[in-house]
């Protein structure tokens, strides 16, 4: 269910590390807790995002949740496909219903996130 | 009832307020009083205001004909005693009546959405200039002198702590039309709205493409608000602007000494997310028919609390009801034809007063007091019971002796040709 | 179920766009008296429109019957007992409708000489000292058009006294079960929120709260009875910490109808509240508005009060415009008046004795359904209760069913849902507020229907989730809605003359 080579965060977002820059998502326990997703409002490219500060919210018909950004640095590439099919955030949350893209400018962040396995623990728990 | 909670009496419900928080004794409020007494004690009061005079006052409130039956659908139990429509099911009347008043305000304003209305055109000035602030990333409004002026009171009022600085410019002296050199000298890079009325609290009929086009080389908002909503039947939509703001109580609503009326924000498609208040959309019940549903909710306080688009909750649903019934009386042809009559009426008047400004009108119009005072001719014209017009002075300290005066489908010659008299006089 | 609801005709109707056809109309406008002018020529070209597009083309009886069937699809309080709760849905006298539409009160202009409009100023000045009683404060001003803009109204009063003391102070503490005006007006004031947990028994912690207030707070917003119904019994000591600390303590009205002729704010230490007329003066919702959000103060913000302000002048009333301290206008004109005469047309039916008697029964009400339904559903708060009483949906959450499921299910037994999921603090809260309006009757209705759902939830609970049944609009597509909003009609495009 949550793969081995993201990083996971206490708000349920992940990052996967491609080289210097972070694919970043939220995680399908936070798409099933928020229920149908109908809106994602996605960062402009070029902000420069900070570990732990919003970037972002997603919306279903009766609630909005905030995105707090996994790592800090500057946003390369959003998601555009999320703007036309929010939907797809509920089908295919650790794939191609990633959210953004960022250079990372500390990537020792990651240290500080959780493995899959620590994940499942805390949704466990929580 | 009591036996069943397990109480001795109602009052003891009440024992466990604290006693210092507990009136003891009785509301300073007379007895009750039966139906006919409240009838007879209001149709008293009533008597104490105006009744039977011509009226020729507009700014913003206007003297229109109500159509009967827009009393008569308003006073439906079902309409009148029902609430906000959150339960879908069962509340489909409001929903799709929201739905229809919602295209017909785009249709009469050229934009892509309206909301389900604000409280009044009022206050959904400063609602727009948030809006603006929100859709920019910027912080600064600039208002034209030519808005309605408690229009622009309660603008400061709302712009004072949010940080939303409100700067104002002027119009010209012979037109009476917004300076546009003065509108260019001031927007910068700073101006998320510049806002403007047309027609303006003059009357006059503004350029609103000129306005736009120096508000969006600076990639500011434009803001056009009206008051005088008839106007919209027979004028050219504000297409150019990209915030709509007005208010509709030229639509079936009566003068009320001012309220309850209910204004409307419309907008372009690309801002659907940074409009406030209530929206109604289309979709299917489970059963695949065609249904309406209150939708986008999430801009509302009732879900993002302090981040919410506004703090507004109530609108003013049925007062909206009433401008929808109104608009489907008076439809495509009927709309032109009751402006088509404003306008004339109030030219017919014009062409018998001396006139402030040169700028084209409506409905509306500035009248140069020439010798007496515009006060003295309002005393006058109260013994022929008609109520002139408005004077500027005091919300314009430089239109000395001028007064502001409205004629509607209501007004009639023979008064028109009466003020006309005792103005000259 | 049979009780209430049966099959009934239900039409189905087009939107008038649909049914318009060329030509129709369903107007009259006198013969013009004064010679026509050319549009084009008064407005200048492109100044005029040629057509409203698409715009309404329909008779008078098309428009009666539209509505009408439109009417049919709604519930209202005039159909049976309405119990949102902390929307205190009463039923709405019919006398104030007429009275409201009294000639020489409905077609006055604001700008009309003051001396043919004293009729008007009396009635506001009347209600302006009722609910100064009522309420136990000094000043009121009508002007707020809702609660929401009575909220926005106070608390800039309390920005602005704060600020002629050197200092506006920076955040507003809020209860998490208030409502969400109150943070959202906050923040239009320009200060921070400070959310503060509710205790176990639903109120504000006063040990908690003396930890949150410091020298940055400008005020509370606090809700009383608070939205689970709870009276926050420690009030009194509540508005002495803030006192100490030189904040202020503003008060949501949303629930006076608990109150009225019981207890007054004034009296247990509010500096400043709004009134939701709509609410406890019964004028009426009408599918959402209008609202009229009176303000009361105390004598220390009467000098910021917007403006303007009646005034006495010998034996006339005149309007007071001069007001250097005053926070200024928040509507234009005087307020929603209309709304005004409504609410004093109720206080002068029920007269002071007869709105002590509608605030005890609204109280009795709810203690009755609290009774009859603690067993059947889990009941939040056991701090007694006042006009209102809120479950939680445990127990039928175990078998899948929540609160919004449940709400659907009432439907179909002939009765509007409670307020679902609010306040936010109860988990799958059922907000029920009956109001002093309803009878044992209608009640018992309400709270055997409550419970043959609850005994349906555990036999089949899939026809739970499915509800309603019996409505000719099922379960409504909210998700569509929001994905792809679709916000006005639009003519779909013509088919081609071939495909004919």
């Amino acid at each position: 269910m949550y793969p081995e080579n993201f990083h996971y965060t206490k708000e349920h977002e992940w990052v996967r590390v491609d080289a210097e820059v972070g694919v970043i998502g939220i995680t399908d326990h936070a798409q099933k807790e928020l229920g149908d997703i109908v809106y994602v409002d996605l960062p402009k490219v070029g902000t420069v995002a900070e570990q732990g500060k919003t970037l972002g919210s997603v919306e279903s018909v009766k609630a909005v949740s905030d995105i707090y950004s996994p790592v800090s640095g500057e946003v390369v590439e959003i998601n555009e496909l999320l703007a036309s099919a929010p939907e797809k955030l509920n089908e295919d949350p650790h794939g191609g219903a990633w959210l953004v893209k960022i250079k990372l400018s500390a990537p020792d962040e990651i240290k500080q996130l959780m493995s899959a396995s620590d994940y499942q623990k805390y949704i466990g728990a929580e | 009832m009591l036996r069943v909670i397990g109480a001795e009496s109602i009052d003891s419900l009440f024992e466990h307020l604290p006693e210092n928080a507990r009136l003891n004794r009785p509301l300073d409020i007379p007895p009750g009083k039966s139906e006919f007494e409240i009838v007879e004690h209001f149709r008293a009061r009533g008597e104490e205001n105006a009744i039977g005079y011509a009226n020729f006052l507009g700014a913003g409130v206007y003297h229109h004909y109500r159509p009967v039956v827009c009393d008569v659908i308003v006073s439906r139990g079902e309409f009148l005693t029902s609430y906000t429509p959150y339960q879908a099911e069962i509340a489909q009347g409001t929903l799709t009546q929201i739905f229809e008043f919602q295209t017909m305000i785009c249709q009469l304003t050229g934009m892509d959405v309206a909301n389900a209305s604000m409280y009044d055109g009022s206050s959904a000035v400063p609602e727009a200039a948030m809006m603006a602030v929100r859709a920019t990333g910027r912080d600064k409004i600039l208002v034209a002198r030519t808005v309605h002026p408690e229009y622009r009171e309660v603008l400061r009022t709302y712009a004072r702590y949010q940080g939303m600085p409100v700067e104002e410019f002027g119009y010209d002296g012979e037109t009476g039309e917004i300076d546009l050199n003065e509108l260019e000298a001031k927007v910068d890079e700073h101006t998320a709205g510049v806002i403007i009325q047309s027609p303006n609290f003059f009357g006059i009929v503004e350029g609103v493409g000129n306005a736009a086009g120096i508000a969006h080389k600076k990639g500011a908002l434009l803001i056009d608000i009206f008051t005088e909503a008839v106007a919209l039947g027979l004028m050219e939509p504000p297409r150019q602007a990209d915030i709509v703001a007005g208010e509709l109580q030229s639509f079936a609503i009566p003068p009320s000494y001012g309220g309850p009326f209910a204004g409307i924000i419309a907008t372009k498609e690309k801002f659907i997310r940074q409009i406030p208040g209530r929206l109604v959309g289309e979709t299917k019940d489970a059963n695949g028919k065609r249904a309406f549903c209150l939708t986008l909710s999430t801009r509302e306080q009732h879900i993002r609390r302090e981040k919410a688009t506004s703090n507004i909750c109530t609108n003013q649903a049925l007062i909206a009801l009433m401008a929808t019934v109104y608009l489907s009386l008076y439809g495509k042809q009927g709309l032109r034809e009751l402006a088509h009559q404003n306008l004339s009426k109030a030219h017919y008047l014009a062409s018998k007063l001396p006139l402030k400004f040169q700028g084209r009108f409506f409905n509306e119009f500035v009248a140069q007091g020439n010798g007496r005072s515009v006060e003295a001719v309002n005393q006058d014209l109260l013994e022929k019971k008609i109520i002139g017009g408005l004077p500027l002075e005091r919300y314009y300290p430089e239109l000395k002796n001028t007064m502001l005066l409205c004629c509607t489908e209501m007004s009639r010659r023979n008064h028109m040709d009466e003020l006309a008299e005792v103005f000259a006089k | 179920m049979e009780k209430k609801v049966r099959s009934h005709i239900s039409q189905n109707e087009p939107l008038l766009f649909e049914l318009s056809s060329p030509g129709k109309i369903g107007y009259q406008l006198p013969d013009l008296d004064v010679p026509a002018v050319d549009p084009e020529k008064a407005l200048g070209a492109g100044q005029t429109r040629r057509e409203i597009e698409d715009f309404p083309e329909v008779s008078e009886v098309d428009v009666i019957r539209h509505f009408t069937r439109l009417s049919t699809w709604n519930y209202g309080i005039d159909l049976g007992l309405f119990p949102l709760g902390s929307c205190t849905m009463k039923y709405n006298p019919r006398v104030n409708e007429l009275v409201a539409r009294t000639e020489g009160l409905a077609w006055i202009h604001p700008y009309q000489p003051e001396s043919l409009s004293q009729g008007a100023m009396e009635i506001m000045a009347e209600l302006e000292r009722c609910l100064a009683e009522i309420t136990g404060m000094d000043a009121v001003t009508l002007q707020p058009a809702a609660g929401a803009h009575g909220e926005l109204t106070g608390v800039l009063l309390i920005r602005s006294l704060l600020e002629s003391k050197g200092n506006p102070r920076r955040k507003i503490i809020v209860p998490d079960s208030a409502h969400g005006t109150n943070p959202a007006t906050a923040m239009m004031a320009g200060y921070t929120v400070e959310n503060l947990k509710s205790n176990d028994l639903g109120v504000v912690d006063p040990e908690a709260l003396a930890r949150a207030v410091d020298e940055n707070t400008a005020a509370l917003m606090v809700t009383n009875p608070n939205t689970v119904g709870v009276f926050e019994e420690e009030i009194v000591k509540v508005c002495e910490i803030l006192h100490s600390k030189g904040a202020l303590v503003y008060m949501d009205g949303a629930n006076m109808n608990a109150l009225v002729g019981i207890s007054r704010p004034g009296d247990f230490g509010i500096d400043v509240m709004h009134l939701n007329l709509h609410k406890t003066f019964s004028t009426p919702h009408g599918g959402g508005g209008p609202g009229s959000g009176a303000v009361a103060a105390k004598k220390h913000l009467e000098p910021f009060l917007p403006g303007p302000r009646l005034a006495r002048k010998g034996s006339q009333w005149t309007w007071n415009y001069d007001l250097p301290r005053s926070i200024g206008r928040v509507r234009a004109y005087y307020g929603n008046f209309g709304v005004l005469v409504r609410a004093l047309a109720y206080i002068m039916a029920h007269g002071g004795p007869g709105l002590r008697r509608a605030t005890m029964d609204a109280v009795l009400n709810a203690n009755y359904i609290r009774r009859r339904l603690e067993a059947h559903y889990h009941l939040a708060y056991k701090s007694p209760c006042m006009h209102e009483v809120v479950f939680g949906d445990d127990h039928q959450a175990k078998r899948g069913v929540k609160t919004g499921d449940i709400a659907k299910r009432l439907i179909d037994y002939g009765f509007h849902p409670y307020t679902v999921s609010f306040p936010l603090i109860v988990h799958g809260a059922l907000m029920i507020e009956p109001t002093e309006t309803e009878s044992k009757q209608e009640i018992d209705l309400f709270c055997d229907s409550l419970i043959a759902i609850a005994e349906e939830v555990e036999r089949d609970p899939q026809m739970v989730l499915k509800a309603p049944h019996t409505t000719r609009t099922a379960r409504v597509d909210e998700v569509s809605a929001a994905r792809r909003p679709v916000v006005r009609w639009r003519r779909e495009p013509a088919q081609s003359k071939a495909a004919d």
